[in-house]
């Protein structure tokens, strides 16, 4: 194998990866889907694969782009409508969020 | 009167405050136009015709008491359906949300309806933001007004689809990865996307939150100085909004660009920019050149990684920030009872997802896993260093920096949307002002085969002054006269 090929077959994700990984992310996924984001995410994988050209040594990562650390305020508990939330709740059985069975 | 929709808010502010118009008659041409056109534009998911006539009666009601009014006084604005709007329901474009009426409202909407706002209705976008042509809509794609067939770019592309067409007079968006910008460039609106914690989050249906922004999408520089003005607020609930004193953006709108240093971006002219978005965006450099502005070509080699980082830190945020939506406590929950937990949340998900956000997730949730950690998150997250690196040493030299909003003209619709990773190199101009979190503006520029072009114009963090000072004097000098036509 060459060092291309290698590359290629690093970022390579097979059909049972994207399965498992699917399973992890709980979204269950046809066999058709799954042919076609096999073709989709190989695609974009090996796109992605660019920024191996970089070299990042000693450089820190931008988790994000401001300066601003922990930001605090009171924990203080506002007046809510009890009623409003319970209208977005799929599935209710009088004030409760009515929950799949466990075992 | 009924031509009055097709002013900016600028103008019809002014007749309202002169008495010459009255907030309930605009509010009703605005949705008489609505039901005339929107059939063939789909810029809407949800219309709120009731409480913005309402709304709009009582406004009229203050000016004839003669009480100070809001600086908005009564325009109607659409909102983006991310943005969550209390009583109104906010789909995020997905079936997941297809039902949700948020018992609260996103700080930007409180702060609209403080000064005066009318909220006309909610818009079309791509699922969750993701996408960049609006075609990845649970309720179907919104057309471009300027050529029904083609994309009105996205993920805000409802707003600007909106604005355009003279369906509401201001609009907001949500910016990612150019999703303010790409859709303004494509329609021919102005879209900012605001320095990161300029403008609050709180109320915004989160995708990758290091990364986007609420800003104004407007017909003009003048509307998008006055929207900017009244959200641009710290807000206490949103811990990355930045604590400084509220401005008033109107105060830039200054026909004065002389010695503005512009520096000219080789890599956004990169392979795959067609060549009449890279004459129109030259076009336009050579004007501004006109007006007293100097300017000289710059490269920023980290550019040439901003598409992939960015896709690797959006989705892996996307895959952690979507992992709530379970259909327990809100969204879409499959009928049948009988599932145990694991198969709710796996049906949940694969019913009330579209196939993009499941392909972001599943690419997020394999960039964060182990193993591939290092690879693919942390080293995008260094490369963003060294991207945001790039741009603090070019603004030294700079005042700002430009380059074409989109590498293309609109496309057609259909025509990229099976494609994934052509759909995303779409983005590849959008997106370094997201990693960087610096503002940047689109402003129309020109047309190529009757289809728009955008200017995009970046400055330093919090200096959303210069994007409306040079935007201002360009429109001012350069006005595009080609008006939208065929919606008669």
């Amino acid at each position: 194998m060459n060092g291309d090929d290698l590359i290629k077959s690093k970022k390579r994700i097979s059909k049972e990866e994207i399965e498992k990984i699917a399973w992890l992310a709980r979204i269950e996924i046809s066999k058709k889907e799954l042919e076609l984001f096999s073709k989709q995410l190989n695609d974009i994988l090996v796109y992605f694969s660019k920024i191996d050209e970089v070299n990042t040594e000693s450089i820190p990562p931008s988790y994000h782009v401001l300066d601003l650390v922990n930001v605090l305020r009171k924990d203080e508990a506002k007046p809510s409508s009890f009623e409003e939330i319970l209208q977005i709740i799929p599935q209710t059985k009088g004030k409760f969020v009515k929950a799949p069975r466990m075992v | 009167m009924s031509y009055c929709v097709e002013l900016s808010a600028y103008e019809i502010i002014k007749k309202i405050k002169a008495q010459e118009l009255k907030v309930v008659d605009y509010i009703s041409y605005l949705f008489e136009r609505i039901k005339r056109i929107e059939r063939e534009i789909h810029a809407y998911i949800t219309l709120t015709e009731d409480s913005a006539l309402k709304k709009a009666q009582d406004i009229d009601k203050k000016i004839e008491r003669g009480e100070r009014t809001g600086r908005l006084c009564g325009v109607g604005i659409a909102i983006k359906d991310n943005i969550c709007t209390k009583g109104i329901r906010t789909t995020c474009a997905s079936r997941m949300l297809e039902n949700f009426i948020p018992p609260y409202n996103a700080t930007v909407v409180n702060l609209i309806e403080d000064e005066d706002g009318i909220i006309i209705g909610k818009t079309n976008m791509d699922e969750f933001a993701m996408g960049s042509s609006t075609e990845h809509s649970y309720f179907g794609p919104t057309h471009n007004p300027w050529d029904l067939e083609r994309v009105p770019g996205g993920s805000s592309g409802g707003s600007a689809a909106a604005v355009i067409s003279s369906m509401a007079t201001l609009a907001l968006g949500s910016d990612t990865g150019g999703s303010i910008r790409c859709p303004a460039s494509f329609c021919s609106a102005v879209g900012l996307k605001p320095t990161y914690g300029l403008v609050s989050r709180f109320g915004l249906i989160a995708y990758a939150n290091s990364l986007e922004q609420i800003g104004p999408i407007t017909k003009d520089v003048r509307d998008c100085a006055l929207l900017l003005s009244c959200i641009a607020d710290h807000d206490p609930l949103d811990s990355t909004s930045v604590n400084k004193p509220k401005e008033d953006y109107t105060n830039y709108l200054v026909d004065d660009i002389k010695n503005i240093k512009l520096g000219i971006i080789k890599e956004l002219f990169g392979e795959g920019t067609q060549d009449s978005v890279e004459k129109g965006v030259w076009d336009a450099i050579k004007k501004l050149e006109q007006l007293g502005a100097d300017y000289q070509e710059i490269s920023l080699k980290n550019l040439d990684y901003s598409l992939p980082s960015y896709y690797i830190i959006a989705m892996s945020e996307a895959s952690s920030n979507l992992a709530r939506y379970d259909g327990l406590r809100y969204g879409y929950r499959i009928p049948n009872k009988s599932y145990d937990w694991n198969a709710v949340y796996l049906k949940n998900r694969r019913f009330g997802f579209g196939f993009e956000v499941k392909r972001r997730i599943i690419l997020g949730t394999f960039a964060l896993s182990a193993g591939y950690y290092d690879e693919y998150y942390l080293k995008a997250q260094k490369i963003r260093t060294l991207i945001r690196r790039d741009f603090e040493t070019a603004f030294k030299r700079f005042d700002v920096l430009i380059g074409p909003t989109m590498p293309v003209l609109p496309f057609r619709i259909g025509e990229k949307v099976n494609d994934p990773l052509e759909m995303y190199m779409c983005d590849i101009d959008g997106v370094p002002a997201n990693l960087a979190g610096i503002p940047s503006i689109s402003i129309p520029c020109s047309f190529s085969n009757g289809l728009p072009i955008g200017l995009q114009i970046m400055a330093p963090p919090f200096r959303e002054d210069l994007l409306i000072r040079i935007g201002f004097s360009f429109q001012k000098n350069f006005p595009i006269l080609k008006k939208l036509g065929g919606h008669e």
